[in-house]
């Protein structure tokens, strides 16, 4: 390989874990948010797709993609809300209520969203960061999506948030002794409800990022299990927000080495390398885990722990 | 007998609202909700040629269902089916392509047994994992399932691509003799057959068996197995690889009696839907063979309601998440009294300090099952 070749590959892995990984993100800290309350929501597949749906179709009736990003946290909180509601009451686990809001989630969506499979909405305007660099394949790697600042600083003022201010610090108590929230006075359902939804805005937002920058259209096969592979990346950055970010991009790189791999003219692997994120999350657990012991750092409360 | 039936009404009930509620939603979209209760009951169970395609589809679901039900009844939730069921269909077209199999049943009987394998290791591999490692079988199974679907594209698309196909990558397609036949007198395949007695025999071994028996001890009280001594790793290792099995025999026969060849098309969701199936069924082998039927004739139904009302193909989707989401919450209803239902409304608002006597003796967290 040519050192050009080696360029396009490294811009092509960068500037894939920093398209792919923006969703990743954004639905590591929503499940992150929900876990650090001591519930686990698998339905942030289905808020993924159905805010992804929803950011689409608002940002193409009003011509702003802005408004789609709010209608996407709208209504990501709206189904996550659902969920909190849902596992709430009693003999209702949370990871059957999660599976079941992910079929709710994407047959609506997919319901709804079927006169937008044609049209384009407006799209989310990139951040040119690659302009001090005269070659192609840089630049067009570092077209920053605008939300993926705001999900860094989102990470900053979660993880600012759990250990300064009272409600972090309530959202980990409800995760980490329910009783002792409970001999506090506070309701831990209703803890548990707001840190649900909260995260399932947070989630929304990851959607938006798919409709509305990459890749940018809606279709029936926009997502592929990120909300799912979440709850893996949660453990892998062990419920810190901060290392989410790097989680997120670590994913994000790691699934774009096919697609950059295949940019130079490899096409050995593709899947294989596809599959890299998950074979390394599963790595990862194998060596982190230790029978016996709940995941360092992990809420005592997750139903995983029992 | 009371919880009998409330066993059978209340997810009936979820049922029949989350039809009410579907209906709802296509009023919406100015269809009468009539006609459509209508055609899906015409397009599950309407005549001769809805019931075949219904239970066309209710054969993989039964296998799919039982990969959830095995293991949630030793105490576990596995969501990987999917990947078992890919990995079975594989490794059927696999050993037909590769060993010069007799071209009769004893061929055909082999192929699906190469499934079973396949899907059975997978699964057992994410039991073994949380016994062993501590690892949440959930996630495991769920990342098991993608690194699965990823090595299915790979083979398929690259060593062990049939040349001749051209725009869709697959295998060789399987011998004449190795294909799986229709039931004499229909066009339903032999897989319904092989779905309902692995749903039989699944019942009959939790119910007759010892080591049936044991894994039910296993996951209905892991402190009560401890104490008798009944290995928990192996049965719990045993209960997920017959869940795998079922799976990957239910890919085998995707390939053997619908497919012919292993290419993407596999890939459709059957995984998914066994997880809601199992659920329904409160993971009683038996009553998956019902509850599948009726979802194979919600999906029946599904191409009907887009050829005949122009609903899009998602309806289907949409009436099955409806239905899951209520039936779960039926579950809360399952109660003698109304107490408990009343105390989880009534627990968001701030609630008075209670003392905690400390020491409460809790059950300790994370201790191995």
């Amino acid at each position: 390989m040519s050192a050009e070749q080696w360029l396009i590959l490294v811009s092509g892995i960068v500037g894939g874990a920093l398209r792919v990984g923006v969703p990743f993100l954004f639905v590591s800290l929503g499940e992150c948010l929900t876990e650090k309350g001591g519930r686990i929501n698998l339905g942030l597949e289905g808020v993924l797709v159905l805010s992804a749906m929803a950011a689409f179709g608002a940002s193409y009736l009003s011509g702003s993609p802005w408004v789609g990003v709010l209608a996407a946290a709208a209504v990501g909180a709206l189904l996550a809300t659902l969920h909190g509601l849902l596992c709430a009451l009693p003999r209702v686990n949370d990871i059957a209520t999660g599976i079941a809001l992910m079929l709710l989630g994407m047959g609506l969506a997919f319901y709804l969203g079927k006169p937008l499979i044609q049209p384009q909405a407006a799209q989310l305007p990139a951040i040119p960061l690659g302009f001090w660099s005269d070659a192609p394949a840089v630049r067009s790697a570092l077209q920053i999506n605008p939300l993926l600042p705001l999900g860094v600083l989102l990470a900053l003022a979660m993880a600012w948030g759990f250990t300064h201010t009272r409600a972090g610090l309530l959202v980990r108590l409800a995760g980490d002794s329910a009783h002792a929230a409970r001999a506090l006075g506070y309701s831990v359902p209703g803890i548990r409800l707001a840190a649900t939804a909260a995260g399932g805005c947070i989630a929304g937002l990851g959607g938006a990022s798919l409709t509305l920058f990459y890749p940018g259209s809606w279709n029936e096969g926009i997502s592929s299990g990120q909300g799912l592979i979440a709850v893996a990346l949660v453990i892998f950055a062990r419920w810190n927000p901060l290392r989410c970010v790097g989680a997120a991009l670590l994913f994000g790189g790691a699934g774009a080495i096919g697609p950059a791999l295949q940019s130079v003219g490899i096409g050995w692997g593709y899947h294989l390398f596809n599959t890299l994120p998950y074979a390394l999350t599963l790595l990862i657990l194998v060596l982190s885990c230790r029978p016996g012991q709940i995941v360092p750092g992990s809420p005592t409360e997750l139903s995983s722990n029992r | 007998m009371r919880d009998a039936l409330a066993a059978i009404a209340l997810p009936t009930g979820a049922i029949v609202a989350a039809l009410g509620v579907f209906g709802l939603i296509v009023s919406f979209a100015g269809v009468d909700p009539v006609a459509v209760w209508v055609l899906l009951f015409k397009g599950a169970f309407g005549d001769a040629f809805s019931w075949q395609n219904t239970l066309q589809r209710a054969a993989p679901l039964m296998l799919t269902a039982l990969c959830v039900a095995l293991p949630a009844r030793a105490g576990l939730t596995v969501i990987g089916g999917e990947g078992a069921l890919v990995l079975g269909g594989l490794a059927c077209a696999a050993l037909a392509h590769a060993l010069p199999l007799p071209a009769n049943a004893v061929g055909t009987v082999l192929v699906c047994a190469a499934g079973a394998l396949a899907g059975g290791l997978w699964i057992a591999l994410a039991g073994w994992l949380r016994q062993v490692r501590g690892i949440n079988e959930t996630i495991s199974s769920l990342l098991l399932a993608y690194v699965a679907i990823g090595l299915f594209k790979h083979l398929v698309e690259g060593p062990l691509r049939d040349p001749a196909s051209l725009n869709k990558p697959s295998t060789p397609a399987l011998g004449e003799g190795l294909l799986i036949g229709t039931i004499a007198g229909s066009d339903v395949h032999w897989g319904l057959v092989v779905g309902t007695l692995a749903c039989l025999l699944a019942g009959l071994w939790l119910r007759f068996t010892p080591s049936g028996f044991s894994v039910c001890v296993v996951g209905g009280n892991p402190r009560a197995a401890q104490l008798v001594g009944l290995p928990a790793t192996r049965l719990i290792v045993l209960a997920c690889a017959l869940g795998g099995a079922a799976a990957g025999v239910a890919g085998a026969i995707e390939v053997a009696a619908v497919h012919t060849n292993a290419n993407a098309s596999l890939i459709a969701g059957y995984g998914y839907a066994g997880i809601l199936v199992a659920f329904i069924a409160r993971h009683q082998p038996l009553a998956i063979i019902p509850v599948a039927i009726l979802f194979g004739g919600f999906g029946a139904a599904g191409s009907l309601l887009q050829r005949r009302l122009g609903l899009p193909d998602a309806s289907v989707l949409l009436l099955q998440g409806i239905a899951f989401v209520l039936i779960l919450a039926s579950e809360a209803l399952r109660e003698r009294d109304w107490k408990p239902l009343l105390a989880a409304l009534g627990r968001f608002g701030p609630s008075d300090p209670v003392p905690v006597v400390l020491g409460t003796p809790e059950a300790p967290k994370g201790e191995p099952r």
